[in-house]
């Protein structure tokens, strides 16, 4: 396994993933948090983050990319600093999801899966991420956003865009 | 924060304590948090399950199959450890309720998860959330945390002389995974590829050992049960139906929200007096009574209880408490579209039946909706879903079939109003043109 001289990570978590593979009766059952972890830290899955992941749970590069390639919220090229993931599923489509996600894509100039060119923000409908008794609904990066209209849209974004230092 | 929405006639059992702090162990003790799975220890398998049976509590994910019942399957002997998987992968569309759980009252969780573990002699729980809900996931870290601080989790819990480890696991986003075999695979770090059963979880699950599995909600209305009595809990609903359910009430309604009521409460009464009816004085068109796999109700079809027989009865299924209510502006081959992207999306491809199925489904409805549909389409969506039934692995296939059945024959005049060229009648979009182009 990796040691903290070899490692891509932050010394913090190079330690937590020290200690992820040994809390289950398998190492593989670290790989999906593991994966999640490395992306919120380095932006994406890199070649580099696979490689040392597959060495820490003991598995090949290609099982690591068979298993990212299956889950929506692992990605292998680089998002913006603030991913704005819209629901447009059936809740949020009733109080306005499509609407919703046709205002981000004109406000912040790009499609689905776009990235700004300043790399501030990145825009991806999703399915259903929990919100439906609060549509529409967004996630960014994590962080939910609810009952938004067209307007409360545009505010969270400036708020963002201004987190951003820019 | 996502907070539970009030009304006079909401019976706070598992909303017992959101709100009040509960996140804190020292605030849950208070509110007579880890009384049950001590009273628990005092009883023994035996006992528990007898009681769990008593309660009628069935499986709050969708499936609705008796709690009890489930836990008494695992076999007592084991060569193998045996473990307690938590369902929180919350992702049925319409569905928002594990996650109040997991916000105001983590440790509930934890507790029921303690008493399922020792119900069926298992040493070791898994909580696992979808990977959206991360501030969940830390609440439920930091829960974690405290009850092995107070020694709840660990060796000798409460001085018993049985152990129980528990720990947080998040997924990465799938809806495939909250079915229970799929989860498996996932918390294996594998694809969430379903498996084939028999062997049901119960005798060959996790690690090739035996294994409950439930729902969130489920788990955390365990310790609710021993806390009042099973007896007193099955009152709450009705017949083979116990307890209370966290409902969530969304779409063309005026007061949108998730409310904790009881079992078998009227349909009816719950759009118009809990929601406030649907806004801006418009009609109701259709109710979805469970999630988007649901099959949909017309008006005339909600005055009934919701509870898991009186929804079946009625030709739906109570499924994950997920209420949709549509007014009479929404084109129901729209909702049927949107419904099969989703499901199309989330096919996790293993199954021929469903990933053809769905891909077709959704080609289908896209140019039925977009007005270059044929007559033969309306039926062929209907034949397509009827054949995707029961012929899968896992119940995706028939997630994605029995509403698209439902909407076709329901609705099939709307159906047929999309046929030559004329496309939707409530709205054209850019789309709509370029699909047709």
């Amino acid at each position: 396994m990796a040691t903290e001289t070899t490692t891509i990570f932050s010394p913090e978590l190079a330690a937590r993933f020290d200690k992820l593979v040994t809390q289950y009766p398998v190492r593989r059952s670290a790989l999906i948090p593991m994966l999640l972890y490395a992306q919120d830290e380095v932006g994406y899955l890199s070649p580099a983050v696979i490689a040392e992941v597959a060495v820490r749970v003991g598995i090949k590069e290609s099982d690591v990319l068979s298993v990212l390639s299956y889950y929506s919220l692992l990605r292998t090229k680089p998002a913006g600093k603030f991913n704005v993931q819209v629901c447009t599923n059936i809740c949020c489509m009733l109080r306005g999801g499509n609407e919703l996600f046709e205002h981000c894509k004109k406000r912040l100039g790009v499609g689905n899966k776009g990235v700004t060119p300043d790399g501030v923000f990145s825009l991806e409908e999703v399915e259903c991420i929990g919100a439906c008794s609060w549509a529409p609904a967004v996630q960014i990066n994590y962080d939910f956003h609810e009952n938004l209209t067209p307007e409360s849209m545009d505010s969270l974004l400036e708020d963002y865009r201004a987190k951003a230092g820019k | 924060m996502a907070f539970l929405t009030t009304h006079p006639d909401v019976v706070p059992l598992i909303s017992y304590r959101f709100g009040k702090g509960a996140t804190s162990i020292d605030k849950y003790l208070e509110l007579d948090g880890y009384k049950s799975v001590q009273k628990a220890i005092a009883m023994g398998p035996e006992a528990i399950i007898t009681e769990m049976k008593a309660s009628g509590l069935r499986g709050r994910g969708g499936a609705g199959f008796p709690t009890g019942l489930k836990w008494s399957f695992v076999p007592k002997q084991s060569a193998k450890p045996k473990y307690v998987l938590v369902n929180g992968d919350e992702s049925e569309p319409a569905t928002c309720k594990d996650r109040l759980i997991f916000e105001h009252d983590p440790h509930s969780v934890i507790e029921g998860t303690i008493i399922a573990g020792l119900a069926v002699g298992a040493k070791m729980g898994f909580i696992y959330l979808r990977g959206e809900y991360r501030y969940l996931l830390k609440i439920m870290e930091k829960a974690i945390d405290e009850a092995y601080a107070k020694g709840f989790l660990g060796k000798n819990i409460f001085g018993s002389g049985i152990d129980f480890e528990a720990i947080s696991h998040t997924g990465a986003g799938a809806y495939e995974v909250g079915e229970e075999s799929a989860l498996m695979e996932s918390l294996e770090g594998k694809r969430g590829i379903p498996r084939i059963r028999p062997p049901f979880p119960a005798v060959v699950g996790l690690y090739g050992g035996p294994t409950i599995i439930n729902n969130a909600e489920t788990l955390a209305t365990v310790p609710h049960i021993f806390r009042i009595g099973g007896a007193e809990y099955a009152k709450l609903g009705t017949e083979r139906n116990g307890g209370t359910r966290l409902f969530c009430l969304s779409g063309h309604i005026e007061k949108p929200g998730v409310y904790e009521l009881p079992m078998g409460y009227n349909l009816k009464k719950m759009i118009y007096d809990v929601g406030g009816g649907i806004p801006g004085g418009k009609k109701l068109k259709a109710v979805v009574p469970g999630g988007s796999s649901t099959p949909v109700l017309l008006p005339e079809e909600i005055d009934i209880g919701m509870d898991f027989d009186q929804v079946g009865k009625a030709g739906s299924m109570l499924g994950s408490g997920g209420v949709v209510m549509l007014d009479e502006t929404v084109c129901m081959v729209e909702f049927a579209l949107r419904t099969m992207k989703f499901y199309q999306h989330e096919s996790c491809g293993w199954c021929i039946p469903c990933r053809e199925g769905t891909d077709w489904l959704k080609k289908s409805l896209t140019r039925l909706h977009a007005g270059g549909g044929v007559d033969k389409d309306i039926d062929n969506i209907k034949y397509l879903a009827e054949n995707m039934l029961g012929r899968t692995f896992c119940p995706l296939g028939d997630a994605a079939a029995m509403p698209t059945i439902a909407f076709v024959q329901k609705f099939r005049k709307e159906f047929e109003d999309h046929l030559d060229g004329k496309g939707c009648p409530y709205h054209h979009s850019l789309e709509h043109e370029a699909v047709l182009a």
